[in-house]
């Protein structure tokens, strides 16, 4: 007799078979829960290796011997200047063994590492798949970089490496209090980004104040070009021009309130009068159509193609837009242009801050490796090199003596020159990124920018947005010291 | 006979049983542990939490408005996706002209129409994403430049740009990629209904409306339902995640217009670093979807027919 059907109670049944080992699986999944607990807590290697002796020529201790591991973000940047980089490191420790990788899914790749305290021993974490830097740092996953910063630089060993960065890097990579854990290698000017032959031909110059832009914006609009566009998929761009321009209006603490996340800072006067003033650029019509459902590409083509006159951006639009941009286009970087003559900041005030953050984790084999790696890319040709290859400033401060700068570094530099001590640096963007980029962004300014929004619609709902990143326990806070 | 029988099958079921319970039912275990947890995602380290997370969950503006837009997505595509393929399908394959010969037969040019139909169902949905973001550009997509090469220049609409718009623009594109399997499923199915069902019809004097709803959709219930249930659990998880992250802005808007959870449980513990409160979210999916299959297939109970 088969056993695949029921038979007057002897034997088991094909139902009761499938009920009995319903029923087994069940008692069996309690049981595994308590496994599980153990399933990511397996942090399997915290053995570093030894350290090397410290020398003149090797401040960190490195352990020559000692093999390297490192992993790049490939973007806009491209991973060639760090494997000139490596290759320095290899010619100054041979018998080192190094392991190079590139990647442009950061998070997919290492998240699992980090869990299993694997990690790599340098990590530029950057690109769409970042991992959160306050969620690092706030779980104690970083190696601080205070030894590099305080190692004799290459150059000059008389200098410490901290000395010879542009200002705000080191502040940059702290969070709260002493300890660094960031090192940003590129430095970025944010601004109004436009062409100086689309402004010649209209026989205009870059408006120092907002009712000149409103004029050259008419002007312009009577030629069939709109004023602005802007990433309208991302409208976390229309900040970089924006949070220096509220500065300007009122002084940087106005940002500084609104990094901190204090009650009605975002109520500020600045803050109402700079939207005001951006919103006007929606109600006479002067920006370019279609603009909100563009990304960043789109409206960056859009541009260069000469549709619009300006677009909020940040200094790797020269590689990014290389492609599209016509050889005669000058590109140019522009600080915001102010109110009125009450500005609290003169003309000149911009944003610029460290990019490209490097990282070396905490559960990191050889944490001097890492650190090392990071010493020969700060020195003054690993720097140019980067300058020259990829068209944009490192944390180096100068280092571009002799090479030849294409137009939008030397306008970059010439901006940030002009800026002097008046460079801001929000910190929203590192802080806190869900609230800059999709609550502050997307539907902030976003819907304000396309005009179903008003100005004091916009503020109450960023304000409250603001309040609740404030009071959610679920995320770290920073504070400017 | 019966002697070892027990040995006999617990050697059979066991491996697979094994592969089953670690490979489907440990991770949802694991979850269902995990959203007790703060864990981050980012470090082994984690803490019991208790039900924060699901008090948290319920205040939760974002997940309110991206479960209302994941239970709009289950029960309107299936309805649309179904009731067109349904409607193609019939007109393949039984809604033509009379010829001579074949009682029934399919409406000029059916054999290509399947095909065509079929077409979009070899392109993955990433690409079909990525396709008609490009076409809903407002200034150089295809279809704004459609409505003006046709005299609509007022009309031109932000398609994705627009909170009112974005997510019937999303849904169009999940229409239009999936429409085109069920059609050739339910062709399939139209196929082994006997002929002389329709011949009697016919004979009889039924309109081709009458022996759609009378003949075909009772045949096909079962397939039907399979579809439904089917289809809403795509509409849940991976094809509303895959179309709402490449092509709206944000993305999941503007302003949060076309969030969907599957998104919200991605942003949250990849971007947010929250991975703990993401499997809570998670875990809310799992009820909703199974919740939604229970309800399909009790509500879809009818009497079966056999042909």
């Amino acid at each position: 007799m088969g056993s695949t059907s029921a038979h007057n109670n002897e034997g088991l049944g094909r139902r009761n078979l499938i009920k009995r080992s319903a029923a087994l699986g069940l008692i069996a999944v309690p049981t595994m829960s308590f496994l599980s607990a153990c399933a990511s807590s397996d942090s399997g290697g915290d053995e570093k290796v030894d350290k090397g002796k410290k020398t003149d020529k090797n401040p960190l201790g490195v352990n020559d011997s000692a093999p390297l591991e490192i992993v790049i973000f490939d973007g806009g940047f491209g991973t060639k200047y760090a494997q000139d980089a490596k290759a320095v490191y290899e010619k100054t420790y041979p018998k080192a063994q190094i392991k190079f990788s590139s990647t442009q899914k950061i998070r997919s790749q290492l998240q699992p590492r980090f869990n299993g305290g694997t990690p790599p021993d340098l990590i530029d974490n950057s690109g769409a798949e970042q991992m959160d830097m306050g969620v690092l740092v706030g779980k104690k996953q970083l190696t601080d970089l205070t030894p590099l910063l305080d190692a004799a630089s290459i150059d000059d060993p008389s200098k410490k490496v901290r000395d010879t960065l542009r200002p705000g890097i080191v502040e940059m990579g702290q969070f709260d209090g002493d300890p660094v854990w960031i090192m940003y290698y590129a430095y970025t000017v944010y601004g109004v980004w436009y062409s100086q032959t689309a402004l010649e031909k209209l026989d205009a110059t870059y408006p120092e104040n907002w009712d000149d832009m409103l004029a050259l914006c008419a002007k312009a609009k009577k030629k069939g070009i709109a004023g602005w566009t802007y990433a309208g998929k991302h409208p976390y761009y229309i900040p970089f021009s924006l949070y220096p321009f509220i500065a300007k209006i009122g002084g940087r603490e106005v940002l500084d309130a609104i990094d901190n996340l204090e009650p009605n800072a975002w109520k500020h006067p600045a803050v109402k009068a700079a939207f005001e003033a951006y919103y006007e650029l929606f109600k006479k019509g002067y920006i370019l159509k279609g603009t909100p459902s563009i990304d960043h590409i789109q409206s960056q083509t859009a541009w260069t193609k000469g549709k619009a006159l300006f677009i909020p951006n940040g200094s790797w639009v020269e590689n990014e837009a290389s492609k599209t941009m016509p050889a005669d286009f000058k590109l140019s970087v522009g600080a915001p242009s102010g109110l009125d003559g009450s500005d609290k900041l003169p003309f000149g005030t911009i944003w610029a801050s460290g990019g490209e953050p490097f990282i070396v984790p905490k559960s990191a084999k050889n944490p001097d490796g890492g650190m090392e790696q990071l010493r020969i890319m700060l020195s003054e040709a690993s720097s140019k090199n980067f300058t020259q290859s990829v068209k944009s400033l490192t944390a180096l401060n100068g280092g571009t003596d002799g090479i030849e700068l294409t137009p939008g570094l030397t306008s970059a530099s010439a901006a940030l020159e002009k800026a002097g001590a008046n460079v801001v640096n929000p910190r929203l963007q590192d802080w806190y990124v869900k609230l800059q980029k999709e609550q502050i962004g997307v539907a902030g300014l976003g819907e304000m920018m396309a005009g179903r929004a008003t100005p004091a619609e916009t503020i109450k709902k960023i304000q409250g947005f603001a309040d609740a990143a404030a009071k959610d326990q679920s995320i770290k806070h920073y504070k400017h010291q | 006979m019966q002697h070892g029988k027990y040995r006999f099958i617990a050697g059979f079921l066991g491996a697979p049983l094994a592969l089953y319970v670690i490979f489907v039912i440990w991770p949802f275990i694991q979850s269902i542990y995990y959203s007790f947890t703060d864990w981050t995602g980012l470090s082994p380290d984690f803490e019991m939490v208790g039900f924060d997370n699901y008090s948290r969950m319920l205040e939760d503006q974002i997940f309110w408005d991206s479960l209302g837009h994941s239970l709009l997505f289950a029960l309107l595509l299936p309805l649309v996706t179904l009731g067109l393929a349904l409607f193609f399908a019939f007109m393949i394959n039984v809604g033509g002209r009379r010829r001579k010969g074949a009682a029934i037969a399919g409406v000029r040019g059916s054999s290509f129409y399947k095909v065509a139909y079929f077409f979009p169902q070899v392109l993955s949905i990433a690409i079909v994403a990525v396709l008609f973001a490009f076409a809903y550009n407002p200034n150089e997509g295809a279809i704004n430049g459609l409505l003006r090469a046709i005299g609509l220049d007022s009309i031109q609409p932000q398609w994705l740009g627009d909170p009112d718009i974005a997510i019937w623009a999303v849904m169009a594109v999940m229409v239009w990629a999936t429409v085109g399997f069920f059609v050739v499923l339910f062709s399939a199915g139209m196929a082994s209904i006997p002929r002389d069902f329709y011949e009697a019809a016919l004979l009889d004097g039924a309109s081709r409306v009458t022996t759609f709803f009378r003949i075909t959709i009772p045949l096909l219930w079962d397939t039907v339902q399979s579809g439904w249930v089917y289809l809403g659990i795509l509409a849940l998880g991976a094809e509303s995640f895959a179309v709402v992250q490449i092509m709206t802005v944000g993305p999941g808007g503007p302003d949060y217009s076309t969030t969907v959870l599957v998104l919200y449980v991605y942003q949250t513990a990849f971007r947010d670093g929250q991975a703990g409160y993401a499997t809570t979210i998670g875990v809310a999916l799992l009820v909703i979807t199974l919740a939604f299959a229970a309800l399909v297939m009790r509500l879809g109970r009818r009497e079966r027919l056999e042909f």
